[in-house]
Formats: C-alpha cells, sequence, structure tokens
C-alpha cells in the first residue's frame, strides 16, 4: 500500500507552520502553532490507518477487509479531546498572563535575567568565591562588590 | 477464577491504583465546599492504593512475576492491557508511598484549603488524578495507554504548578506547559509512526513485531520516542526546562514533581529499551547522554544559590545514573538503575519537603538570607543532613548501595565508554557531596551573611509566614520519609533482590510477551468483562 500524497503534505505543512509558530514569543501564537502542530499529528495518524474503507453498517453486505482500520481513528479521537482540553488550558493561561502584566509574552526566567542584570553590572556570581582579592586587593575592586 | 484463586489475586488489584484515585477524585470534586470530607476521601483513596500495591508487588514477586488484564475483556490485540511485572508494581510501591505522605505534608500545610487564592478547592481532585496517571501510565501495556497515562498526570501537574495563578507561577508554568505538551506530540508522532510501521500498539505485541521491520525505520522510531520521554525525564540536552518550572511551585508540589514525574520518563525509557528495541542500538548514544547529564546537571548545582534551585539541578543531576543503568544494558545495570529510581524518588522528594520546612521557617530559600538553622531548630537539621548525605551516597545509605551498584556494573561491562562513565559517576557524586555540603554550610551551620541580594529573595522565595511554628503534620510526614529513606538501607538486600529478579525478567522479555498475549485472548473475555 501506498501513502495517500495528499494527506502527507497537508500533514506536513501543518507541522512545518505549528512549528513555526511554536517558537513565537507570544502565548496567543503558540497556542495556534499547537493547534496546527497536533492537528498534522492527526492527520499522519489518518495515513498510518491504511486505505479509507467502506461504512461498516449502512450498506450492509460489508466485510471486514473493505472497512477502514478503526484502531487508528480511536486514537486520534482520544489525541483530539487531550489536544482540546490542554489548549483550553493554555488560553487560561495566557489570559491570566495578560491580566497579570497586560501582554501574553513568555518572560524569560528570574535566573536569566539576574545573570543578565549582573553581566551588566559586570558582576560576578555570589557562589564565586575571589582569592585573589588580598594579594591584589587595588585590581579585585573593580570586579567585585 | 476457580480453583487458581490465589494466582489471580494481583489481576483483581491490577486495575485499582488507577480507577480509585479517579473515582476518589470525582468524589472530591463533588464535595468541593466541605474540606474536611475531602481530606477524608484522599487520604482514604490513597492509603488503599498504597495497601493494593505493597500486596501486588508482594504478590508479583512470589508469584510468576507478570500479571496482564485487558480492560473490558477484549481480545488482547484489540483491547487496553494493563500488565503488572515485577518492575512496574515496585515503581507502584514507592510511588505511591511518596504520594501519600506528600498528600499528608500538604494537608497540615494548607495548600490544600485554598488558601493559594483558588475559588473551590481544586487541590484534592488533581492530586488524585495525578496518582492516577502515575499509575497508569506505569502500569500500561500499549503505548496509546502510556500517552494517555502521560496526558492524566501532566493535565494535573499542569494546574498544580500554576496554582492560584501568581506572576511567577504563570510565568514558570507557561515554560512547563509548553515544553510538556511539545514532548506530548513528539511521543503522538513515534506512535502513528510506530502503528505505521506494524499495525499494533500493543508493546507486548510490538516487541515481537518491531523485529520484523527495516532496521533504519527501527531507528527512526526507537529516536522518536527516546526524545519524547527523554523531554519528560529531562535527560540532559532535553533538561533545560526543569530548574526554570519547578522550584516556583508550592513546596509539596515540587516535591511530589521532583519524586514521581521525571521517573515516569524514565520508567518508559527502560521498557523502551529492553522491551521493544533489545540489542542497545541506541546504547552508546545513551551514554554519552547519561554521562552529559550527570555532569552538566551536578555543575548546575554547585552554581546555585536558591536550596530549590539546588535540589532541581540535582535532580536532573541523577536522572544521569538511571540513564547510564539503561544504557549498559546488562542485568546488574538495569537492577542497579531500578534500585536507584526507588532510591531517588523517596529521598529527592523528602529533601524538596525539608526545603519546604525551611522555606516556612526562614521565609525564604536563598542561601544568602539562611543561616545557623541547627542551632535555631535542629530538628530541621536531622531532618536536612539524613537525606542530603544519603542523595550525596554516604556510605551506610541507600544513595551509597545504589550508586555502588551501578558503578560495579559498569566495571564489569568494561568497555572505555563504560569505565569513562563510571569516572563520571564518581566525579558527579562528589560534587553532589559538595553541592549539599554547601547547603549544609550556608543554611544550616554558618552564621547568616550581611548583605543579601533582596532582588534575588523577592524572585524565587514564596514565603509568606516568617517565623510562625512548624505545624506537626508537616514534620511527621517528613520525618516518615527520612526513615523509610533509611529503610531502604535496611531493606537494601530483598529490595536489591526484586530488582535483580525486575531486571532478569525485563531482559528476558518473554514472561511479559507471553503473559500479556495469552491473558486477553485465552480467557480474558469471560472472567474479567463482567
Amino acid at each position: 500500500m501506498s501513502p495517500n500524497l495528499t494527506l502527507v503534505v497537508i500533514a506536513g505543512v501543518l507541522v512545518a507552520c505549528g512549528v513555526t509558530l511554536l517558537l513565537e514569543r507570544t502565548l496567543t501564537r503558540v497556542i495556534v502553532g499547537i493547534v496546527l502542530l497536533s492537528n498534522g499529528i492527526n492527520v499522519l495518524f489518518l495515513v498510518a490507518s491504511g486505505r479509507p474503507g467502506q461504512a461498516p453498517f449502512v450498506t450492509g453486505g460489508t466485510t471486514a477487509e473493505q472497512m477502514s482500520d478503526p484502531l487508528p481513528q480511536a486514537m486520534v479521537l482520544t489525541a483530539i479531546v487531550i489536544t482540546l482540553g490542554m489548549v483550553a488550558f493554555v488560553l487560561a493561561l495566557a489570559y491570566r498572563s495578560w491580566q497579570i502584566d497586560g501582554h501574553d509574552e513568555v518572560q524569560d526566567d528570574v535566573e536569566d535575567r539576574r545573570i543578565v542584570r549582573r553581566a551588566e553590572r559586570d558582576e560576578t556570581s555570589a557562589s564565586y568565591d575571589d582569592d585573589t582579592r588580598e594579594t591584589s586587593d587595588e585590581e579585585g575592586e573593580g570586579v567585585s562588590r | 477464577m476457580t480453583g487458581t484463586a490465589w494466582d489471580d489475586w494481583p489481576r483483581v488489584l491490577l486495575p485499582l491504583p488507577v480507577v480509585l484515585p479517579l473515582f476518589a477524585a470525582g468524589l472530591t470534586l463533588a464535595l468541593a465546599r466541605r474540606p474536611r470530607a475531602q481530606r477524608t476521601i484522599s487520604v482514604t483513596a490513597l492509603s488503599v492504593v498504597v495497601v493494593a500495591c505493597v500486596a501486588m508487588l508482594v504478590l508479583t514477586d512470589r508469584g510468576n512475576g507478570t500479571y496482564a488484564i485487558s480492560v473490558g475483556g477484549w481480545p488482547s490485540r484489540l483491547g487496553i492491557p494493563l500488565v503488572a511485572d515485577r518492575l512496574s508494581t515496585l515503581m507502584l510501591v514507592v510511588s505511591s508511598v511518596v504520594t501519600l505522605a506528600v498528600l499528608l505534608y500538604s494537608l497540615a500545610q494548607g495548600v490544600a484549603d485554598g488558601e493559594e487564592g483558588t475559588p473551590i478547592s481544586i487541590y484534592h481532585p488533581t492530586y488524585l488524578v495525578l496518582s492516577a496517571g502515575v499509575s497508569n501510565a506505569f502500569l500500561s501495556g500499549d503505548l496509546f495507554n502510556l500517552y494517555v497515562g502521560f496526558e492524566i498526570l501532566l493535565a494535573a501537574s499542569y494546574i498544580l504548578l500554576t496554582l492560584g495563578g501568581t506572576g511567577a507561577r504563570v510565568r514558570a508554568g507557561t515554560t512547563y506547559v509548553v515544553v510538556s505538551l511539545l514532548s506530548s506530540l513528539v511521543f503522538l508522532t513515534a506512535i502513528a509512526l510506530v502503528y505505521a510501521a506494524t499495525g499494533t500498539v500493543n508493546l507486548a505485541e510490538l516487541s515481537v513485531r518491531l523485529r520484523e521491520v527495516d532496521p533504519d525505520v527501527q531507528l527512526v522510531l526507537h529516536l522518536l520516542l527516546l526524545v519524547g520521554f527523554g523531554i519528560k525525564a529531562a535527560v540532559f540536552p532535553l533538561s533545560a526546562w526543569l530548574p526554570d518550572s519547578y522550584p516556583t511551585a508550592p513546596a509539596p508540589v515540587t516535591a511530589v514533581f521532583a519524586g514521581l514525574l521525571t521517573k515516569v520518563g524514565v520508567y518508559a525509557i527502560i521498557r523502551t529499551e529492553t522491551l521493544l528495541f533489545p540489542g542497545g542500538q541506541a546504547s552508546s548514544l545513551l551514554m554519552w547522554v547519561a554521562l552529559a547529564t550527570m555532569l552538566v546537571g551536578i555543575l548546575g548545582a554547585v552554581a546555585q544559590n536558591d536550596v530549590k534551585r539546588l535540589l532541581s539541578f540535582t535532580l536532573v543531576s541523577h536522572i544521569g545514573y538511571m540513564v547510564f543503568g539503561v544504557a549498559l544494558g546488562t542485568a546488574a545495570g538495569l537492577s542497579g538503575a531500578v534500585f536507584y529510581v526507588a532510591h531517588h524518588i523517596t529521598v529527592q522528594t523528602t529533601l524538596f519537603l525539608v526545603t519546604g520546612l525551611v522555606e516556612r521557617y526562614a521565609g525564604s530559600t536563598s542561601l544568602d538570607a539562611l543561616g545557623s538553622l541547627a542551632k535555631r531548630t535542629p530538628l530541621l537539621a536531622v531532618l536536612f543532613f539524613v537525606p542530603a548525605v544519603n542523595l550525596a551516597g554516604i556510605p551506610p545509605f541507600s544513595g551509597f548501595l545504589g550508586k555502588v551498584g551501578l558503578l560495579q556494573a559498569g566495571v564489569d561491562v568494561g568497555t572505555w565508554p563504560a569505565l569513562v562513565l563510571v569516572a563520571g559517576g564518581v566525579l558527579t557524586s562528589l560534587l553532589t557531596l559538595y553541592a549539599v555540603t554547601k547547603v549544609w554550610n550556608r543554611a544550616f551551620w554558618q552564621e547568616p551573611q550581611e548583605q543579601v541580594d533582596r532582588d534575588h529573595v523577592a524572585g524565587l522565595a514564596t514565603a509568606t509566614r516568617i517565623g510562625t511554628r512548624t505545624p506537626l503534620g508537616m514534620v511527621v510526614p517528613t520525618t516518615a520519609l527520612v526513615v523509610v529513606g533509611v529503610a531502604i538501607t535496611v531493606v537494601a538486600g530483598p529490595l536489591f533482590g526484586v530488582s535483580d529478579r525486575a531486571a532478569h525478567d525485563l531482559l528476558d522479555g518473554t514472561p511479559y510477551t507471553a503473559t500479556v498475549l495469552r491473558g486477553g485472548a485465552a480467557d480474558g473475555a469471560t472472567e474479567v468483562g463482567s
């Protein structure tokens, strides 16, 4: 069996767009990215399930071989439900972030900001043991606090 | 089920660790306005789970080692199998004990009673769902159910991490949620590709069918699964999210995350390596990853000034030991890894709980703001000291035994990458000792330093009540976990016995496969369906 090219291309485009959006700093775009990415993967499941089949009940005489594989469809359904819940949660998170900060950009970590501040002030870390201080006192002044 | 009732007991117990917490979660959600009823229900549910897990471990270890049921009585190839072998029941016992202890601790701390500003008491239902998710992941016998287990525990963890929705927690939560979602999507992709290649997601069947797949395709599937699990387990290049997100949560939440969530990832890696892809295609890759995880993690820890962040980095570092054991691929290595997981879950959780007590007592976890705690509160000092030296691997404790087991296994393998890893392991152990000694010296032993970096303290510490008395309800569970950590040393012989047998089962693989495939098809429909 050869996979359906259209589905493969759709999956690829969705995943590519999703990844691009996921790299954005705004949480809203990240959410759209997650939605696109997960839809791309859902299409991938359809590719994995093989050829499409006939309806199992309506036409009466459909044999098991003519039906499409139901298992991946059950998995996709579960995955869709899970993604829906997660997207709802991230939306709430983005809203809360907007409520607190007035924007929904993903912020830098506390530690990162501290390091940047230290670098700007040309300071060493507090856990850095400056044992040259006593020998070269005048030089040490400029570097350490 | 006639005649062989004794043999079938574990099968009856199998769904309990998943179903009971979920059911209790529903009840506690319905009783959101009655805190006392909520408390009673969740403590009862988790206590019953502990008893059930211990019973399962004993019965599985005494019996034939593996038990399986097919949920809903479907034939094993279609239904969802739940499988308990020695590895998963051992993990279940340790995780359920830790979960119960942390719950008791958090009750005394009052996180549960909505003090964090939540309108209804959401803590209990979420916590129970987390416990159900962890159990589901440990028991799951197929890849997709493993994914569902991961999602259950992750969804619960998102809520626990952002509890109360303060600025710092939203910031930390965002990183965590986005990274976790990404890892889940990678895992989902892997499942789709595995299904496309083999037509099944049942682990037992996969172990047979994957061998017929083209080696290149196998490698792709293998690496995709490893990347997904590696993010969850915080293995080095994929671990940067962890120290940024864990320390901002309330202490009990961080404790349970540190103990359990990454270990579920490690468990998944062990399963993948032994059941799906035996023969170690990726073992040399895993070795380098283990080495990098150990060293980079511990160097990060050494540079930290905040106890919670420091502990988060040691958590990353010690994941490396477990990956090391898996990468060796020998029975001794796997056995060491299993033992180390059990030891590390207890110890790391205990350390975070003690840090919570310190934060409550002194109002901060920054080493700059702490000092001479040993004089002011000797009990806290002892509670910190014991698990700390245990983590560092000082001889009488279980950390030492686990590390020796792993290093011995590494020396036995004897190839040069294995020996480099052994050296890395020893170095990491020494640096861990240095890191915890630093905490001990500056927080417990020395006088507090005059100059305090105010921004840092304000940014990281979230304590509210400075100098209040530490409630007995928080000290007792912590002490209990310290005792459990020491007790692991006392029962190290039997425990190593269990982990040895678990490792042999894992390497053999046939008992698992045979039990699962027979479990549903032969008699599952009649006896499990009702």
